[in-house]
């Protein structure tokens, strides 16, 4: 199907389907329940969960088949975000045209920063990228705030010309985005009982693009330019010497994934029409590292996966408080219950980055693979139960 | 006039004269092995005919075009593949795949941006491989990862991921070291098979004697970076100057 081997075509099912059901999935407790801290189904979130997907499966593109480990990306992620803003305030409020801007204006960015970055390999070229992204952060701020509005940020206005709409709404405010006249921001619920689900446009656009964009992973992944960068990434003396000019090959893997990167940051910029220098600094680059170590570096799905993963922790894991933990165990005695409230303390809340920090280190120590060796293992697990005797090989990481 | 022209190539590493005023001529569709005894500077020879090191004065011309400047693809890409010392081949991929990435580059020159199209689009060039790791007797192992395989099947790989692109000059270095004596009778076997079916010119640089007469036309005796001796085998046997410098050591 689609040209994908049955795999990869159950695997991009199986995305499909919790894409679509996840205003259903993350929001499986009742509102108003001890549990409902926990949902995440709401829009904002799961705009989030996707748009850096698609920033981590881009990411894997470089990283998991090259091993050129970019600490840089966050800066393909800013540039789109100020081309989407800039197409708001020129030409229109449709987000098409301005997440077309966003892609192309990454991808001659990421064409420039790869070109000169990829003469090295290994750290220097982390560093390279490192630096230029530095840089590109640091210009924002000030020489360039014509472009970029520094501090403040690069936001809509009513003088703005949007020549192809209106600078100013009916209702006399700033017009908000929307796909072809349908408002992103516009949200059906569904009351179901106890439970409260949010049908959201803006998510379902990031939702078809994440497909898109896993779909696009999967054929590179599977292409023979994807085995090319994996031969890259095994022996780059051999590539050599067997005739192939190494240098295209990683640079079109990286202007490939500040492609994605870019699409990231124009949706970002779609769901919530401003953008600041601070989508580039270096955490933000160094976050979709951990996202796609994390997940699983060079797996499919691993990307997504650490994504979600780091996003519900920066996000419920963190509104986990004292308070919180009191009403669990508040049927111990006391001196109990402060002593487990006490010792749980630095973990959450504010503290949730020790644990995320603990978490990763855990993983890397005992699961190189990620969460999807994680997964594997715990299905061969089952397998050997079930038929001791059937065939227990080893497949490499998908 | 040979396919390959080495003349007077020096190359020095810091004090040590790896190559000292080195001329060999291979001629088209010959074997010819390059002997002499550790640290002689077999390696580094051919690392200056792939590109890999620039010697510090002489010309090398293959094919009638000078392979010096270029870089290591490119010399490739004229039709001179290598078999390293120490097998180098795509650990993280399977026996298959590593056998694909040299038919592309045959196939497609150094790059080609194919991002999308599947590989059961390749048939002619699967067809290819396959029948490559059939004729190595690897047939068996298609779908191993290369990584986990013995030294010497990692050696037969890469002989196969060199022969697959048809090279016009192999460069093969010390391909049967490691090897056990059925396996190195095998590549024996397969060498001289090749060499039947099509026109290839090679240089085998090789420990083993038994190797080095059953294939060679032409021998080279190289000691301390210079071309003692260049002679055929008949008589490299007998000469006493090569006895002295490299055959009475190991005998
Ligand atoms: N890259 C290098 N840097 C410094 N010395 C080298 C290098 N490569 C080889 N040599 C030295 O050059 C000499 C010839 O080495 P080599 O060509 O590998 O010999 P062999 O005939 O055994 O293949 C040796 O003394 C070796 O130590
Ligand atoms: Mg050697």
């Amino acid at each position: 199907m689609l040209g994908l081997t049955k795999k990869d075509a159950t695997l991009l099912l199986v995305v499909a389907v919790l894409a679509l059901c996840a205003p259903f999935i993350l929001n499986p407790f009742p509102e108003g329940s001890a549990m409902a801290q926990f949902n995440a189904g709401y829009p904002d979130l799961m705009q989030r969960f996707v748009i850096f997907g698609i920033f981590a499966i881009g990411f894997n593109i470089l990283f998991g088949l090259t091993g050129y480990l970019s600490f840089g990306h966050a800066a393909f992620l800013g540039v789109g975000s100020y081309s989407a803003v800039w197409m708001f305030k020129l030409l229109s409020m449709n987000v098409i045209p301005a997440i077309m801007l966003s892609v192309i204006v990454s991808g001659l960015f990421a064409l420039l920063i790869g070109f000169v970055s990829l003469r090295r390999s290994g750290i220097y070229f982390s560093i390279l990228t490192l630096a230029f992204a530095q840089m590109s952060f640091n210009l924002a701020y000030s020489v360039l705030t014509p472009i970029t509005n520094g501090e403040t940020g690069l936001q809509l206005t009513l003088q703005d010309p949007r020549v192809l709409g209106q600078s100013v709404s009916e209702t006399g405010g700033i017009p908000v985005t929307s796909l072809f006249g349908i408002e992103l921001r516009s949200t059906y619920q569904m009351d179901l009982g106890a439970w409260l689900f949010q049908f959201n446009v803006g998510y379902y656009l990031c939702a078809v693009m994440l497909l898109l964009a896993f779909y696009l992973a999967i054929r590179i992944f599977r292409s023979p330019f994807g085995m090319m960068l994996r031969a890259i990434k095994s022996n780059q003396h051999r590539v050599n010497y067997t005739g192939l000019n190494p240098r295209p090959y990683t640079l079109a893997a990286f202007v490939i994934s500040g492609m994605y990167a870019g699409l990231a940051g124009g949706l970002m910029a779609s769901m919530d029409p401003l953008a600041g220098a601070e989508r580039m600094q270096w955490t933000a680059s160094g976050e979709v590292v951990l996202m796609t170590i994390l997940g699983g570096a060079g797996t499919l799905i691993g990307p997504v996966l650490g994504a979600g993963f780091i996003k519900y922790f920066e996000n419920i894991f963190s509104k986990i408080n004292d308070n919180v933990l009191h009403g669990w165990f508040s049927l111990l005695p006391d001196g109990l219950e402060n002593l487990i409230v006490g010792v749980l303390h630095p973990f959450i809340g504010k503290g949730w980055h020790l644990t995320l920090g603990i978490l990763f280190m855990l993983v890397v120590i005992f699961l190189p693979g990620g969460l999807v060796e994680g997964g594997q293992r715990i299905a061969r697990l089952f397998r050997r139960g079930k038929a001791d005797q059937t065939d227990t090989t080893t497949k490499p990481a998908e | 006039m040979g396919i390959l022209e080495v003349k007077g190539v020096n190359k020095r590493f810091g004090g040590l004269q790896a190559l000292g005023n080195v001329n060999l001529s291979v001629k088209e569709n010959t074997v010819h092995a390059i002997i002499g005894p550790n640290g002689a500077g077999k390696s580094t020879l051919l690392n200056v005919l792939v590109g890999k090191l620039i010697p510090d004065t002489g010309s090398v011309m293959f094919d009638g075009q000078s392979v010096l400047g270029r870089k290591p693809y490119q010399i490739n890409q004229m039709g001179i593949s290598r078999v390293f010392q120490t097998p180098e081949i795509f650990g993280d991929l399977t026996v298959f795949e590593n056998v694909m990435i040299p038919c592309f580059a045959k196939r497609d020159g150094a790059f080609k941006l194919n991002a999308v199209g599947d590989m059961l689009g390749q048939k002619d060039l699967i067809e290819k491989a396959e029948q490559m790791l059939i004729d190595v007797n690897m047939i068996d192992k298609r779908n191993m990862h290369s990584a986990s395989m013995s030294r010497g099947d990692k050696r037969r790989l890469e002989m196969a991921m060199c022969l697959v692109q048809e090279p016009k000059l192999l460069l093969l270095d010390e391909p049967t070291a490691g090897m056990a004596r059925a396996d190195t009778n095998n590549t024996i076997d397969l060498l001289k098979e090749i060499k039947a079916k099509r026109d290839i010119t090679m240089a085998i640089i090789e420990h083993d004697m038994h190797v080095v007469f059953s294939l060679a036309d032409r021998i080279t005796v190289l000691a301390l970076g210079t071309p003692l001796v260049e002679d055929a085998p008949e008589n490299i046997k007998g000469n006493p100057k090569v006895r002295e410098a490299y055959l009475g050591e190991s005998a």
